[in-house]
């Protein structure tokens, strides 16, 4: 029979690795020059859902709600076995928290046939851990959070074992279902050489416009369309067009999306600076440290 | 050539716009006091002092929320830990935690009682639950939160102030920005506080409050998930009541020489710690890590062994009494927020210290 996933998947600003090169002189980050990267429980959504492939057959379409530039990432997931790509991108979903976004990702899944829904349980930006339950409630299906492992999926049943925190429960529901995945479920297969080859050249429709502006400088926007419009016409010809969406597509309804739609606003950002309080240096010696010892005593912090 | 997506009904009915609470400057503030086989949690607990300043700035009553099965007894505790009152529901089928069940309970109080502020432990219950909440309510939720605090915000748009909301603090970015979240328009105003953040109240046995016992109607159809087993494994060390701790990063090398960790928190009666990446290498356990995904702990000493000290982990740290920071590369973040930096090869300074405080303790 084969299963229907989809994956949601982000794309972020790679936080965890923060080295001198990206700190301002103040201490602060800067984001602009961290690399863009596939959020990592995302990958681990993905495999999942490969790996349910794999062993039943089925369709799996990934969903990224971002930038053009995200389209990186669907490209990364038709590399390593994902069937359909979606990029649902538009200005106004600029500024969506949490609430927001998942109404918006809602609208976008609802339009799918569907028997699992996978997310990575947080992105590493904003480690909310929130747009997973909040899908699910919108979608009306229930949640699988925190799934470290796939036990058994059978006719419209699935089992699978979440972490609880200082253990792991194994559940059964009845399908739809959406889990949200975590880094220890599986180890994230890398690219297909054979699916790079095929899909390298995959494009959304807005960097297909994107390209065109940069080969054609000078044209005029009429042509750019024209121009545009015959390349995406080729590109579904080799089926290379990844699907785009904006929010008249899915029908959101705007007042739920956006800044609009966000309850949650930002009051203020501070940034955290690598404060050096008053250190004292020891030296790496028999009296430094005795010395060092003696104050920590004096000071009751040893006893 | 933005595609056309299959149809579908989606936009809100007005029964889902209803579901909305009006903002209201009389609302109680709650606690969801996650409770399991009739234990509280921790993290709840240590909320209720943060949660008790709250009330007393609002000038507005401290409310704890329990569901469970048999969990009565449980309000008495509450009340010790500072809430004037106690929703209790109690059903059969609120004996296990199940995010539908809980939540569908939760969302109907909420809805009676129109709270102000509802705050929840960011433990894996927690952080399943509050967004589900959340969701079908329509209101805001601030994950991971480290503070909260009362404070005034004027929209940019209209300048319009808005008094006495709930700032909600927490990292973000990977820890390397804070931010202070509002919400003034949606309520309540929602959040989940981080494990280990805010100190444990004492509890006072003489206080008195209000027990208010909830009528539940669940069905079987509430529970969808069918929990077929659960392995609790009891934590192995408890990093948040240590004194002093002792942690190794990366830069000790192996789990062979690890040792010197143990052996220095051996001597000075602590508890053994480390970094991600040390136990990301396997040189210890999940359970002593300390750090953004880990265990925040404020202990009087903290001995940091050939840590380099990434933002994640100095979040997890940095409110340490004192700090020792022990590293070869005089550039290691960690003595950015050390009180005592030793700049040398820890196979040496390690042991040094060993002898050193073996000696100071016999003389003593």
């Amino acid at each position: 029979m084969g299963y229907n996933c989809v994956v949601l998947i982000k794309q972020v600003p790679d936080t965890k690795r923060i080295t001198g090169d990206v700190m301002n002189e103040d201490g602060t980050v800067k984001r602009s020059a961290l690399p863009a990267i596939f959020n990592p429980e995302d990958l681990n959504a993905l495999e999942m859902a490969l790996q349910i492939k794999d062993k039943f057959g089925g369709h799996i379409t990934v969903i990224t709600m971002g930038l053009p530039a995200a389209s990186e990432i669907l490209r990364g997931s038709l590399f390593r076995g994902a069937d359909e790509a979606i990029l649902l991108t538009d200005r106004r979903c600029a500024a969506s928290d949490t609430l927001a976004t998942s109404y918006i990702l809602s609208c976008a899944v609802k339009r799918i046939n569907y028997d699992i829904v996978l997310c990575g349980r947080q992105a590493i930006d904003g480690d909310t851990a929130q747009v997973g339950p909040q899908l699910a409630e919108k979608l009306g299906v229930k949640q699988i959070t925190y799934v470290e492992e796939l036990t058994e999926l059978s006719g419209k049943t699935i089992t699978a074992r979440r972490n609880i925190g200082n253990g792991w429960q194994q559940v059964k529901a009845d399908l739809p279902v959406l889990l949200t995945v975590t880094g220890d479920a599986n180890e994230p297969r890398v690219a297909a050489a054979k699916k790079m080859m095929k899909y390298k050249n995959a494009l959304a429709p807005v960097e297909v416009e994107q390209k065109i502006k940069a080969e054609n400088p000078d044209a005029d926007e009429m042509d750019i369309k024209e121009l545009a419009e015959h390349k995406c016409g080729k590109l579904i010809e080799q089926g290379l067009l990844m699907k785009q969406w904006d929010l008249d597509a899915i029908e959101a309804d705007l007042s739920w999306c956006g800044m609009n739609g966000s309850p949650t606003k930002v009051h203020r950002i501070q940034s955290v600076v690598l404060a050096a309080k008053e250190t004292k240096q020891i030296e790496p010696s028999e009296n430094g440290i005795s010395d060092m010892v003696h104050e920590l005593i004096e000071d009751k912090i040893i006893a | 050539m933005v595609g056309q997506a299959p149809p579908y009904d989606i936009r809100y009915t007005n029964d889902e716009i209803r579901n909305m609470i009006e903002v209201n400057r009389k609302g109680e503030v709650w606690v969801f006091a996650e409770q399991h086989n009739e234990q509280i949690e921790d993290t709840p607990i240590e909320l209720m002092s943060k949660a008790r300043h709250l009330a007393d700035t609002l000038g507005v009553k401290l409310a704890a929320v329990v569901l469970g099965n048999g969990v009565k007894d449980l309000a008495t505790k509450l009340i010790q830990y500072g809430a004037d009152k106690v929703y209790v529901a109690e059903h059969p089928l609120l004996r296990t935690y199940q995010t539908n069940s809980y939540a569908k309970v939760i969302y109907d109080l909420i809805h009676k009682h129109e709270p102000q502020i509802v705050l929840y432990g960011a433990t894996i219950a927690g952080r399943d639950l509050a967004p589900r909440i959340a969701s079908a309510i329509k209101a805001g939720l601030t994950a991971d939160c480290t503070d909260l605090q009362i404070g005034d915000h004027t929209t940019v748009k209209d300048k319009k102030i808005h008094k006495n909301l709930l700032f909600q603090i927490r990292p973000a970015f990977g820890g390397n920005i804070v931010a202070t979240i509002i919400n003034h328009d949606r309520w309540p105003q929602m959040a989940t506080v981080r494990e280990g953040v805010m100190p444990m109240p004492e509890p006072d046995v003489k206080r008195k409050g209000e027990i208010i016992e909830e009528q539940v109607t669940l069905a079987q159809s509430d529970l969808p998930l069918e929990i077929l087993e659960e392995h609790k494994r009891p934590k192995k060390v408890d990093l948040k009541a240590a004194r002093i701790i002792v942690a190794g990063g990366a830069g000790v090398g192996s789990k062979d020489n690890f040792k010197l960790v143990w052996d220095l928190a051996n001597c000075l009666g602590g508890a053994p710690a480390a970094t991600r990446a040390a136990v990301d290498l396997g040189f210890i356990d999940h359970d002593h890590q300390v750090g953004q995904t880990g265990t925040t702990v404020r202990p009087s000493l903290y001995i940091a062994v050939g840590i380099s000290g990434a933002i994640q982990h100095q979040a997890g740290m940095s409110q340490s009494q004192k700090i020792v920071a022990i590293n070869n590369d005089p550039d290691a973040p960690i003595f950015g927020v050390a009180h005592y930096k030793i700049i040398g090869d820890l196979n040496e300074v390690v042991p040094m210290m060993i002898k050193s405080i073996k000696e100071k303790s016999i003389k003593d």
